[in-house]
């Protein structure tokens, strides 16, 4: 084996699969995005560039409202999922080890092991007997199920962000007469700050993301922009749909590369 | 221990308890609590217009095998229901066979580039992973349609004289679930083989091992774990999938997860909706703590 070129991690064939995945990842996505700039109907020959479909969606009252209840209960679910999550991570992280400490843990983990259609199911068999009840048809639902399932995405980086701190700091500013609540807001938030706002982001994309459980709680006129667009897939497809999910798309990607930027800087 | 720490300790433990609190509260009437209320449902019986009425039966656990003949009132195997669990679980295994095959060579691409370049690669299947799935599957279901981009370029091209009817079919549901799924392969697979020592396979190369009997013999069996791992990842939301049978096997090729939606509508049977939701999440419980133990006896071995 004297050829110059042979690497011992070298596999036949391997990189020419690695790269026709990669290919074969992101056409689907580029014909989609490229296509909702289609002056035409179709959605597989190309008349030329326009920004017709995004004018439609645009004018189209049900886009909009769609679009502002996603934000409404992304925003919301975003906001409480990341408040129970930082006061609970505070609890568990960094802690002399306390009976429940595992169980508080499972519980807040548990939304990432049960499949989505499940919990989508027992939300809808349980919001049905409290809306016989009580009568509220509102938002409520559905913000109180997009917090539960955020809580973990927004628990595992301010978690990852608490282990990484150093104890001095805190330990320092005890020495110096600063009570717990001053030492709280004065070293211990501002430097675990990054992780709060990255798991706030990743929950509210999260969020904004979830079809199952809001296809399964949300009443007669509660479409959010996904449950909007399947509904739309199923029915006839025009630019529209690939207009709107652009935007969708965009959106996404422009969080999480904020959210990679914050947890990549402390390594 | 004097008795003041001691009173300190159980002091913070109550505080610890205290700022929990909220998040558990959330979790339990928007996660957890539920999925008790459903195991209730599913020994009700259902109402006429959908819900339920309090009376006890064991009729929906029945009804997930069995159907009751209307005539004489003998029970039979629900064939309907077989055909649908056997398609879910056949599908939700070629998917995972499907993206190991190809998820493998993409993994120990990532893997074996320089560090720099790595964090690219790596960055490159993380996006999709948490894109909306929705919108993936919907751009699969545009190239694959009637009339979509690939039927188009086929006809174009005259490789083919009428278009292929993909859409709709069992084949649409695996094609798009190996591309929704295929990032929870690749991303426990590259952890793996990033541990991996490259100088096994120097020795195994200065031994004559060929490269099928290196792979066999040293990669699979080191990078086991992360394997397993990955099988696990994929096999567990395929199996409940709902939003890719939806939009790419239309009302006939139903898996579980459609199965399930289907008695809260049309079907009207909410204990069998719950009962089948509670079997799936048995199956599922049940696949992750074996995984576990796995794990837990192969890291004490090694």
């Amino acid at each position: 084996m004297a050829r110059r070129d042979f690497s011992v991690s070298r596999l036949p064939g391997f990189a020419g699969t690695a790269i026709a995945v990669f290919v074969a990842l992101y056409a689907p996505i580029a014909m989609l995005v490229v296509y909702s700039f289609n002056a035409g109907d179709s959605i597989a020959i190309w008349e030329g560039t326009s920004l017709r479909w995004y004018a439609r969606a645009w004018e189209n009252n049900q886009v909009t409202d769609a679009t502002v209840r996603s934000l409404i209960i992304a925003g919301s679910a975003a906001f409480m999922a990341t408040v129970a999550a930082t006061m609970a991570a505070l609890a568990t992280t960094r802690k002399k080890p306390f009976r429940g400490q595992t169980a508080i843990y499972v519980a807040i983990n548990q939304p990432l092991m049960v499949p989505e259609i499940v919990t989508a199911v027992a939300l809808l068999i349980f919001f049905a007997a409290v809306k016989v009840t009580t009568g509220y048809q509102g938002l409520g639902y559905l913000i109180l199920a997009h917090t539960a399932f955020c809580i973990p995405f927004a628990y595992l980086p301010i978690r990852a962000r608490l282990e990484g701190m150093d104890l001095t700091l805190e330990t320092a500013a005890a020495d110096l007469y600063a009570t717990r609540w001053r030492t709280f807001r004065r070293v211990t938030l501002p430097l675990m700050a990054p992780g709060i706002i990255a798991g706030a982001m990743l929950a509210f994309v999260i969020s904004l993301d979830d079809v199952v459980i809001t296809v399964f709680v949300k009443s007669a006129g509660q479409d959010t922009l996904p449950t909007y667009l399947l509904a739309q897939i199923r029915r006839q497809v025009t630019g529209e749909v690939n207009a709107i999910s652009t935007v969708l798309l965009c959106l996404t990607v422009l969080l999480l590369t904020a959210f990679f930027l914050l947890t990549g800087k402390k390594s | 221990m004097s008795l003041s720490e001691a009173k300190r300790d159980a002091e913070e433990v109550r505080r610890n308890w205290l700022l929990s609190t909220p998040a558990l509260l959330l979790l339990c009437f928007g996660a957890i609590g539920p999925l008790f209320i459903m195991l209730v449902y599913s020994f009700l019986t259902p109402g006429k217009y959908g819900n339920v009425e309090w009376i006890f039966s064991t009729d929906a656990w029945r009804g997930i095998l069995f159907s009751k003949d209307i005539f004489d009132g003998s029970l039979k195997l629900a064939d309907a229901h077989l055909t649908i669990f056997w398609r879910s679980v056949k599908l939700s295994f070629l998917t995972t066979l499907f993206t190991f095959l190809v998820g493998f060579p993409t993994a120990w691409f990532i893997a074996t580039r320089a560090p720099r370049w790595r964090a690219f690669w790596l960055f490159l299947i993380t996006i999709p992973f948490w894109t909306n799935l929705l919108i993936r599957t919907f751009a699969i279901n545009q190239i694959i349609r009637t009339e979509g981009l690939l039927n188009t370029i086929l006809l174009k091209l005259g490789i083919i004289s009428e278009p292929l009817k993909l859409i709709y079919t069992d084949t649409a549901v695996f094609i798009g679930m190996t591309y929704v799924y295929l990032p929870l392969m690749v991303l426990p697979l590259f952890a793996a083989i990033d541990r991996f020592d490259m100088r096994l396979l120097e020795a195994g190369y200065d031994l004559y091992a060929t490269r099928i009997s290196v792979l066999r013999r040293i990669i699979f069996p080191i990078v086991k774990p992360g394997i397993i791992a990955g099988s696990i990842l994929v096999f567990i939301p395929s199996l409940g999938a709902y939003v890719t049978p939806r939009i790419l096997g239309g009302g006939r090729n139903m898996m579980i997860g459609n199965f399930i939606e289907l008695q809260f509508g049309q079907g009207r049977n909410w204990p069998l909706g719950a009962s089948l939701s509670v079997l799936l999440l048995v199956i599922v419980t049940a696949t992750l703590l074996v995984y576990v133990k796995f794990a837990n006896r192969e890291s004490g071995h090694g």
